[in-house]
């Protein structure tokens, strides 16, 4: 690595990207401040300091009932696209034959499709089922949209691990099942937890979907933000979305924690 | 341990990929306690004989027996058959005492018989005291030989070696390789080592089988397979060699090699047709080279040759004489220096007419 | 006393094994595929079959006049509003991809020459805004450049005062931007940093001014680089709902805001699936464009190197 040397160029480039570092950071957490402000407003900088916001989130029904659901959504799907995409992820790595290419492309299609034709698509035929404005009708989309990355993570995992291992049970003993638990689960466990998390914050931030199969009865928390903000203005918009971040940002720690501990393993 | 007196049985194993026959038919008996080495170059169907006695690839054809006991088409996991794998394949993930435990752990024995277990093979191969450790934690030979105890801890009807040593430096090698040799006569389980490494064959086996293009072309004891190859493709994969190639004649007892205007005498055609395309094979410590001028004319014996010295190295214990005659190139090693060649010299290249081989060239 | 467990257990398997293998065995050999199932009968149901049904009613679901089995595509095409809004969002898409292009580049360029710990500060950065919704970063531009807001005053400090930021596509170019601007770095900055910048210290050696090293050598080996991170660009902004929803206006509304209306506020499920399947079409000829001509681009280059 040939060390960074300065010229009147380089210095115009630093500050250029440093601009557009403050241009992808600012937006992202100027919230934070407006959340604690003291006035009904959006001035910026606030006026005064409060967490009044925050309690205001915690004893509105609209705004903690849809917290609530977010969370819950996002823990059932989790799972429900862990179990789903280590299964399909298995089968794509340990599977032979010309089914694998389409099988593989068919999986990660909800990736490329535009989120709003998905959406539509859902909404109509959730419509139909009756699954709109329910627990199991969000589990459902966002298990599809979360589906991809389960797959991407565990088959990345799946592709690092030396398969002479499981050959190595097998003769020892150990039946594929036996082999599968006792050496590929615990070696991609890694893998599978990153794609457990990237499902969780799927489910926790999608929108578009969410969009369509909310209604008075049953509203994300994406979606409630959305809504206040093209009703009425209330910094409670600014405290969920701290929440929100601090949420997302957890997770995000978690996952990079993951990443250093494997890299280093 | 049988009473067919044949530990493993092969009979006409054959694997084909696509249009590639990866093996043609190979047959092979092992006897009980035996150490048997599968040798060849990658791609001659050592491997993929491994794999099939193993249970990871299904033969087209041909029939495993182990014990007097067909195998074909047992899933691995129920084989009994220790495998040793090249890379070690040690679970990352678990102690040396959890690795070694593993087979035991799977046929459910009990804790208190495991332990006792673990600990004897451990001692066997050396590493009681690295019981705790992790594989990454261990060098290369140690990982080597916890993967050995694992493979033995079970009590298996064979064991099987593919390429151990492989990832290990020279040095390394030549002690493990010793190390294997004790603990295969400590346990007395059936071995069967593959390599493609020909002194590493030399040094373990009780007999070698040489593998070439899916199918085995001689199944013999070192010195016999050193001796007396039968094949071409054996007489020069095992041991330097130097090849004449002719054409056989026969005059009643008597039986040359012709090549161009000169016939070198061979004492057994080894049942060649005469007219049929041979060839003799002699190990360069057999050629005695000497100074061509004062004390002897080139005699035309059939087991002569004029020849010129192209180069000399030294090898340690021994010199190598590389020689030009026939149109091709002789390589002959003196333990001691009777003679000083000289690149440039013109020499006289002579052998004893026992030490000229016939071998089949097809 | 375990061997003997599993020598009688393996003495069926033996016995059909000397036989052809059976249906039961073939299937049981890779008994993982399977596994395959279940998540692609999920993919079907909840995400294939919706794709068929908008497909279905895009040809049989019609409104008001609207007729004929193209009924639904002749009105998209035929209508002026429609084309008018299509227009519109190439429009904000080709301006967003260019700002991300614009300011990306450079932010990508630095960090394939920094340090390795500037470097991780720098994919930090680039990484911040995935931390946060979609929805809360628009919700933030529409703070920033409300009338009262920020990014106004500061115009006003410099003398611009009639500058409308909010409702109208500016606003919704520069929200875009800043949301997408992470998927132009990302895979631009992959792709950067697999040049070999020794070409370029060749260049120099050679006699090349920086300036026209850089242009002549460094950026024709970045053009598939950047064909990626600008198609992305170019594609997400075509789907943008929450974006155009917020920091535009009904009257400057774009293709993904027409869908949400013409089926959650209309009804009409046929046209709203006949615009979903247009840029549907248009994301895929701009995918498969790409794929081409990146390919066609590397190809020419090794042959080009041949010479």
């Amino acid at each position: 690595m040939n060390t960074f040397k300065w010229s009147s160029s380089r210095v115009l480039l630093v500050g250029f990207c440093g601009l557009v570092g403050v241009l992808l950071m600012g937006p992202t957490l100027i919230v934070v401040p407006l959340s604690f402000t003291s006035e009904k407003s959006f001035r910026f900088p606030p006026e005064g300091w409060s967490t009044q916001w925050y309690e205001n989130f915690f004893t509105d029904p609209n705004w903690y009932e849809s917290a609530l659901l977010s969370v819950r959504v996002g823990l059932a799907v989790a799972v429900l696209a862990t179990v789903l995409g280590t299964a399909a992820a298995v089968a794509l790595s340990t599977g032979r034959g010309a089914w694998r290419g389409p099988a593989n492309g068919f999986m990660l299609a909800p990736m490329i499709v535009p989120g709003v034709i998905t959406a539509v698509g859902i909404y109509y035929v959730f419509l139909n089922f009756g699954l709109t404005q329910g627990f199991w009708g969000f589990v459902l989309a966002h298990t599809v949209l979360a589906l991809p990355f389960v797959v991407v993570a565990v088959s990345a995992s799946l592709n690092g691990l030396d398969k002479a291992l499981v050959t190595a049970a097998w003769s020892l003993g150990a039946n594929r099942w036996a082999a599968f638990r006792q050496i590929t689960l615990p070696l991609i466990a890694p893998g599978i937890l990153t794609g457990a998390l990237f499902a969780f914050l799927t489910s926790f931030d999608e929108a578009i979907v969410s969009l369509f199969l909310s209604g008075p009865f049953a509203r994300t928390l994406p979606i409630q933000i959305f809504q206040s903000v093209t009703a009425d203005i209330d910094p409670t918009i600014a405290a969920a979305s701290t929440m929100l971040l601090a949420t997302t940002g957890f997770f995000m720690v978690v996952l990079g924690v993951i990443t250093v501990s494997r890299n280093r393993r | 341990m049988s009473q067919h007196g044949v530990a493993l049985e092969i009979s006409g194993l054959t694997k084909r990929y696509g249009d590639v026959t990866a093996l043609a038919g190979v047959d092979l008996s092992v006897a009980p306690g035996e150490f048997i080495t599968f040798l060849g170059p990658s791609g001659s169907g050592k491997t993929t004989t491994l794999n099939a006695i193993a249970g990871f690839i299904e033969p087209d054809e041909g029939t495993i027996d182990l014990d007097g006991r067909s195998i074909t088409g047992v899933p691995p996991w129920k084989r009994d058959i220790g495998v040793v794998f090249q890379n070690y394949s040690l679970f990352p993930h678990m102690k040396v005492s959890s690795n070694v435990a593993f087979p035991l752990r799977q046929r459910r024995v009990p804790k208190r018989e495991m332990a006792k277990k673990v600990d004897e093979v451990l001692e066997i191969v050396g590493l009681s005291h690295l019981a705790d450790r992790y594989p990454r934690q261990l060098s290369g030979g140690q990982q080597q030989r916890v993967a050995l105890a694992r493979a033995l801890v079970f009590g298996p009807k064979l064991l099987l070696l593919d390429e151990p040593l492989g990832a290990l430096d020279k040095r390394l090698r030549e002690g493990l390789q010793l190390e294997i040799k004790r603990i295969h006569r400590e346990v007395g389980v059936t071995f069967v080592f593959v390599t493609h490494d020909q002194d590493e064959a030399l040094v373990m086996s009780d007999r070698i089988a040489v593998f070439n293009e899916g199918h085995l072309e001689q199944v013999a004891t070192s010195q016999e397979l050193y001796e007396h190859p039968e094949t071409l493709f054996a007489a020069q994969f095992l041991g330097d060699s130097n090849v004449i190639h002719g054409t056989l004649e026969s005059r009643g007892d008597r039986h040359a090699l012709r090549v161009g205007d000169r016939a070198f005498e061979v004492m057994d055609p080894r049942g060649a047709a005469p007219g049929s395309e041979a060839a003799i094979m002699i190990r360069p410590e057999d050629l005695v080279v000497r100074p061509v001028d004062r004390e002897s004319p080139v005699d035309h014996d059939g087991k002569t040759t004029p020849a010129e010295v192209t180069e000399v190295i030294y090898l340690g214990g021994r010199r190598r004489i590389v020689l030009s005659a026939l149109g091709q190139e002789f390589i002959a090693d003196e333990m001691s220096s009777v003679h000083d060649h000289k690149p440039g010299d013109s020499v006289v290249v002579t052998w004893s007419m026992g030490q000229a081989r016939l071998v089949s060239t097809d | 006393m375990s061997v003997s467990v599993t020598a009688t257990d393996e003495s069926p398997d033996a016995q059909t094994a000397r036989g052809r293998p059976s249906i039961v065995r073939r299937l049981s050999r890779r008994p993982t595929t399977l596994l395959i199932w279940l998540p692609l009968l999920l993919l079907a149901v909840c995400f294939a079959y919706p794709l068929l049904q908008m497909f279905r009613l895009s040809f049989t679901d019609f409104v008001g006049s609207t007729s004929g089995v193209f009924g639904n595509y002749l009105w998209f095409l035929g209508t002026d509003t429609q084309m008018t809004i299509l227009r519109r969002t190439f429009a904000v898409a080709g301006w967003v991809t260019l700002m991300c292009l614009i300011l990306g580049f450079p932010y990508a360029y630095l960090m394939t020459i920094v340090g390795p710990r500037m470097r991780l500060l720098m994919v930090g950065v680039v990484l911040l805004p995935f931390w946060s919704n979609l929805v809360v970063r628009t919700f933030a531009w529409v703070i920033l450049l409300r009338d009262s807001g920020p990014v106004q005053s500061l115009l006003h400090a410099i003398g611009i005062d009639d500058l409308r930021l909010l409702g109208n596509t500016v606003g919704v170019t520069i929200g875009a931007t800043q949301v997408l601007l992470p998927f132009l770095i990302l895979p631009l900055y992959a792709a950067l940093s697999g040049i070999d910048r020794s070409l370029l210290t060749a260049a120099h050696s050679l006699g090349a001014r920086p300036a026209v090293a850089f242009v002549k050598v460094y950026l024709p080996l970045a053009v598939p680089g950047i064909l990626a991170g600008t198609s992305i660009v170019f594609i997400l902004t075509l789907g943008f709902y929450f974006t155009p929803a917020l920091l535009g206006s009904p009257r400057n509304s774009l293709v993904a805001q027409q869908i949400v209306t013409q089926v959650s506020e209309l009804l009409a499920f046929g046209r709203g699936s006949a615009i979903a399947f247009v840029v549907l079409i248009i994301t895929f000829v701009v995918l498969g464009l790409v794929g081409l001509v990146t390919r066609r681009y590397r190809r020419s280059f090794e042959t080009g190197l041949d010479l």
